[in-house]
């Protein structure tokens, strides 16, 4: 698999680490356990779109944000984590 | 037999090779399988289930029978197919599956036993008694099952690896791949042209077509010569692509050294392509037509006996007198007869089943007439029984080429959702229409059979993919049409092979049909058809076919199974690389890795790194006495230990004490510059993740280490909760791991030893306590980092220098320290002194323990939010009354086992009474006893009670007297001494 680095380009799949979904950016606030509860243990497994965190472990260390279709291994892009998290904060 | 006339192998060169110890010559270009050919060699192989006889069936990577083991000893290759193994001078083959010989094998009473093994034969038998299963049915059909055997030696081999990227990968180098890559080359495309034959032309090279008007390999040569003159082509011979994967990216492996006489330095490459586009054209695979006996030795398809007498110039005949016949149920194999009859080959007849078949040229011909049996010895077919209007005759036949049209080869099409799709009118399957992204298909591959066809739709695909303008001029050549009827099967009483290597019939099939197996995923697993190491390539689209016709529906309503990678078997050893023993994974060194060395130093992995485990001296026989004298060493001295290895991150900027305020669970902000303070962390579900210590260098800079097995690990995970959650604090990180040495310098002589080495720095604890940090210089200026922290529970430091000056410092303690007793000790005596300590290491911060149980949890402050805070104070973990103790043994000289688990003395040992486990255990020179460290369940209140640390698996059970985990200084005195 070939990951689209909004950085550096074209980057094989092997120099990154997964992580899994992208919602693991998005902790409810701490004084609600049972939204922490779920955040941290239930995970949907759709048939389709994903947007999942990557690291770059073997490159520049970004924590990336790739949409990909779950049934055809399709990529549909790739951002920046940080970018992403900033633009949800406001 | 000897060889007729015409043909690509260089009858100048002789090859000797050997079969079954027999010695033979072949010629530079033959395969082994022409060579056993021309050397008479009829019977090759034993089949799988039955042990029949078996002879060469085809003439490429489809085949089913003549597997052999290639090499001997070490480089003894199980299950190499013969008709594509490339003869070399030297080679040694061996048939496989028979005993005592290919000749003569026992195991050839199963074909007499045969309507006991029928379909599903070993789910029905091997059922009951269940607790048979493991002790008699297993290993009985283990010693049975298998064709090769390995030689359970390491592989001697070299391996490569390698990576290309290309605008264009074309698969198969047969007229269409040969077109599509001079299409692509000459318009500036980077192309990557891979076959798997040793010579380039595929279908051409076993055919007479001839293209303008000259021989096809004129051609050839000089597209071959073209392509390889070109800088932006590579062409891959001896290339199998075995793997379309995402992304445009392919797995290969090239054939480097396989047909040299030995191995050279590479035997073979696993080549990894990503391809902007690709081109597949693999040809097609031919059908044959199953009836009554049809898997006698002497019995091919017939495009392969074609592809034989032409290429190779070879026939299976013994005498040539013998009489050749031809089945086929298309055009194809009247060609056959004629090529045949080229070259001197006395034809039986040709057998087609169609009432209005051509006569191509002046050979006996029986229209509307099949092959309905074939009998003959373990030599291979005698007579065949030719059915016409119910009336049925033997006739005395050598050889039999069988022809039931061709199935288009889109195994690697297929590797993605996409399934081939079938053509009624061309009673094929065709590619899917759903490709991989970036594939198209062209030539036979696709349908084009023609040569005419296969140029020109090779030529077409490669300007559609890459948009091109212009065409090359292609030659001419021949474009007939090849007509044919369908013919899955001759119906009758006897047994028709459908898949030879795993030997199931037209029976098998209607069997599974009647037990109700009307999937074809089901009749894949009960007949086990398509599951041998061929994977059905000549058997899966007959066998459907029969299921169809007994299911009463269409051939796509019956459906396929599932391709999947490798299209043809790939050895484990090329998948690895060469990456095996110590290449299995990068080696990490400490910096004072030479200098331990030197010193006669034991080793240790420790993850990636090596790791100095102690240092025996000179009398000591056994590991402990080095390790109890250098834990006394460190007690009494002082000592030294590489702690390079522990992770250490540099955290900057301005909310770095935020920061980690956020990602510890303890409070970091308030840490004082010039101060160490205890971390832990904990996962995001409460439970404890890693520990290390955190120094505050300066108001916006912090070094926090962490455990060697997590410095990875938690180095990604701050930098998610840097990225991720909060990418608006000012903070960045790195790790220094591997920038800087550190050396623990323990015991009560440590200080006086510092104090040789630093520039002018003030040690004593008024200004440099226990907890304290500085930036300073030793030794004349070299910048360095003293920590006064202590995992021994002695007065001790650990001192950071620059990761080259390691092996200096380590040299200019030691030298320095004689008279101060120092000593060096390695991760046995650290841990040892650890555990008399009572510190945890990884073995309490396993993944299922919380700071609770190590009786730190009111660690995690409930002043802020930390990550894991909230969850580490659920109901369940809260309730969770197991403490880390101490554990003594009632008999000091019995060891404890790590790992044991404890219970109460005089209950059961089972789950339910289960009170705990031993996390780590040594022998205390300073308890002088054998000494634990575990977590009991209310273990606070249990201080004096003697428990069971019980280890069940190997029967160990050991009295031991619960205590508190600070065996040693308990009260601190010594470490801030």
């Amino acid at each position: 698999m070939l990951i689209p680095h909004p950085l550096l380009g074209l980057r094989d799949a092997q120099e990154f680490t997964y992580l899994g979904d992208a919602s693991l950016m998005s902790p409810p606030p701490s004084d609600d356990p049972e939204a922490l509860e779920r955040h941290v243990h239930l995970r949907d497994n759709p048939a389709g779109l994903l947007r999942e965190l990557w690291f770059h472990e073997q490159g520049d260390r970004s924590w990336l944000v790739v949409t990909r279709d779950t049934r055809t291994h399709e990529i549909l892009g790739a951002e920046l984590a940080t970018d992403i998290r900033r633009e949800g904060a406001r | 037999m000897t060889r007729l006339d015409g043909g690509h192998v260089d009858r100048t060169r002789a090859l000797r090779f050997t079969f079954d110890g027999k010695r033979y010559t072949g010629h530079s270009g033959d395969t082994l399988a022409s060579a056993l050919m021309a050397n008479g060699v009829r019977l090759v192989g034993r089949s799988f289930k039955y042990h029949r006889p078996r002879g060469i069936f085809s003439a490429g990577s489809e085949e089913p029978n003549a597997l052999v083991t290639i090499g001997t000893g070490a480089r003894a290759e199980p299950n190499s197919r013969a008709t594509v193994v490339e003869l070399h001078e030297g080679l040694a083959a061996t048939s496989q599956n028979r005993w005592p010989s290919l000749g003569f094998d026992a195991l050839q009473v199963n074909d007499l036993l045969s309507p006991f093994f029928a379909a599903g034969f070993y789910y029905k038998t091997f059922m009951q008694p269940a607790e048979f299963w493991e002790k008699l049915y297993e290993p009985m059909i283990r010693r049975a099952a298998g064709l090769g055997k390995l030689s359970m030696l390491p592989d001697p081999d070299a391996y490569g690896r390698g990576f290309l990227h290309c605008d264009l990968l074309v698969i198969g180098a047969g007229p269409a791949g040969l077109a599509a890559s001079l299409t692509a080359a000459r318009a500036g495309a980077e192309v990557v042209l891979a076959d798997e034959d040793f010579a380039l032309g595929g279908r051409l090279l076993a055919e007479t077509h001839t293209l303008d008007d000259d021989d096809a390999t004129a051609w050839i040569a000089a597209t071959e010569a073209e392509l390889r003159s070109l800088p932006n082509v590579r062409v891959l011979s001896r290339t199998t692509v075995f793997g379309t994967y995402d992304h445009g990216v392919f797995g290969a492996v090239e054939r480097v050294g396989d047909h040299l006489p030995r191995p050279q330095t590479v035997r073979q490459t696993l080549w990894r392509i990503t391809a902007k586009r690709s081109i597949l054209a693999a040809g097609a695979i031919e059908r044959h037509i199953p009836f009554a006996g049809n898997d006698r030795p002497g019995i091919l398809l017939g495009g392969a006996l074609r592809a034989y007498a032409n290429r190779w110039s070879v026939t299976p005949q013994a005498s040539e007198t013998d009489r050749v016949a031809i089945f086929t149920s298309t055009d194809d194999g009247h060609r056959t007869a004629l090529d045949l009859m080229a070259k001197g080959v006395p034809i039986l007849a040709v057998i087609d089943p169609r009432e209005d078949a051509p006569r191509l040229g002046n050979y006996p011909l029986r229209k509307g007439a099949v092959v309905s049996g074939a009998k003959g010895g373990r030599k291979g077919l005698s007579s065949i029984e030719i059915t016409e209007g119910g009336r049925s005759d033997w006739f005395e036949c050598a050889v039999l080429g069988v022809s039931g049209g061709w199935n288009p080869n889109v195994h690697l099409a297929s590797h993605h959702r996409g399934r081939p799709e079938w053509s009624e009118a061309d009673a094929q399957f065709l590619p899917p229409s759903e490709l991989p992204p970036g594939m198209s298909v062209a030539g036979a591959a696709a349908g084009q059979g023609s040569t005419h066809g296969a140029l020109a739709s090779g030529a077409e695909a490669a300007k559609a993919a890459l948009g091109l303008d212009t065409l090359p001029e292609l030659p001419r050549a021949e474009d007939a049409p090849s007509r044919g009827m369908a013919l899955w099967h001759v119906p009758g009483r006897g047994r028709a092979w459908v898949d030879f290597q795993n030997d199931v019939t037209v029976k098998d099939i209607a069997l599974a049909h009647k037990e109700n197996m009307r999937s074809v995923e089901h009749l894949k697993r009960w007949t086990t058809l398509g599951m041998a190491t061929d994977q059905g390539k000549t058997a899966n689209v007959t066998a459907l076919a029969v299921m169809a016709e007994l299911t009463g529906k269409t051939i796509p309503q019956t459906g396929t199974t599932v391709f999947r990678p490798p299209y043809t078997p790939v050895a484990l050893g090329v998948l690895g690389g060469g990456d095996t023993g110590a290449h299995f994974r990068p080696r990490r060194l400490t910096p004072t890795h030479p200098w331990a060395k030197a010193q006669g130093a034991e080793f240790v992995e420790v993850g990636q790194w090596m790791r100095a485990q102690y240092f025996p001296q000179e009398g000591e026989t056994h590991w402990r006495e080095s390790v109890d004298r250098e834990v006394l060493a460190v007690r009494s001295g002082v000592g030294l230990c590489d702690v390079t290895t522990l992770g250490k991150i540099d955290v900057q900027g301005k909310d770095a004490g935020e920061f980690l305020n956020r990602v510890y669970a303890n409070m970091m902000g308030t840490l004082k510059v010039g101060r160490v303070r205890y971390g832990l962390m904990l996962r995001a579900d409460g439970f404890l993740y890693d520990d290390g210590t955190c120094a505050r260098m300066a108001e916006d800079h912090y070094v926090v280490t962490t455990t060697t097995a997590n410095a990875g690990l938690v180095y990604r995970q701050m930098e998610f909760a840097r990225q991720c959650l909060w990418p608006d604090l000012d903070v960045q990180l790195i790790s220094t791991t591997d920038a800087w040495a550190q050396i623990a310098v323990a015991g009560p002589n440590s200080r006086a030893l510092l104090e040789r080495v630093v520039d002018g720095f003030d040690l004593s604890t008024e200004s440099f306590p226990f907890m304290a940090c500085a930036d300073l210089t030793v030794c004349d200026g070299l910048r360095a980092r003293l920590f006064r922290i202590s995992f021994s529970g002695e007065h001790a430091y650990e001192i950071a220098v620059p990761a080259r000056f390691g092996n200096a410092m380590m040299d200019r303690l030691m030298s320095l320290g004689q008279d101060l007793g120092a000593t060096p000790y390695g991760t046995e005596a650290l841990a040892v002194l650890r555990i008399e300590k009572g510190h945890a290491a990884g073995a309490e911060l396993n993944g299922q323990t919380t700071a609770q149980m190590l009786g730190l949890g009111r660690m995690i402050s409930r002043k802020k939010d930390s990550i894991g805070a909230v969850l580490s104070r659920r109901e369940g973990l809260e309730a969770d009354t197991r403490r880390l103790v101490g554990l003594q043994s009632v008999d000091p000289s019995q060891k404890i086992p790590a790992g044991a688990h404890l219970f109460t003395a005089g209950e059961a040992r089972d789950l339910n009474t289960d009170q705990g486990w031993v996390t780590s255990a040594c022998w205390s020179p300073h308890v002088e006893g054998h000494i634990a460290l575990g977590f009991l369940a209310g273990g606070d209140g249990r201080m004096g009670e003697e428990v069971i640390a019980a280890n069940p698996l190997e029967g160990q059970e050991v009295a031991v007297r619960v205590v508190s985990a600070h065996f040693f200084d308990p009260e601190g005195d010594r470490l801030r001494a």
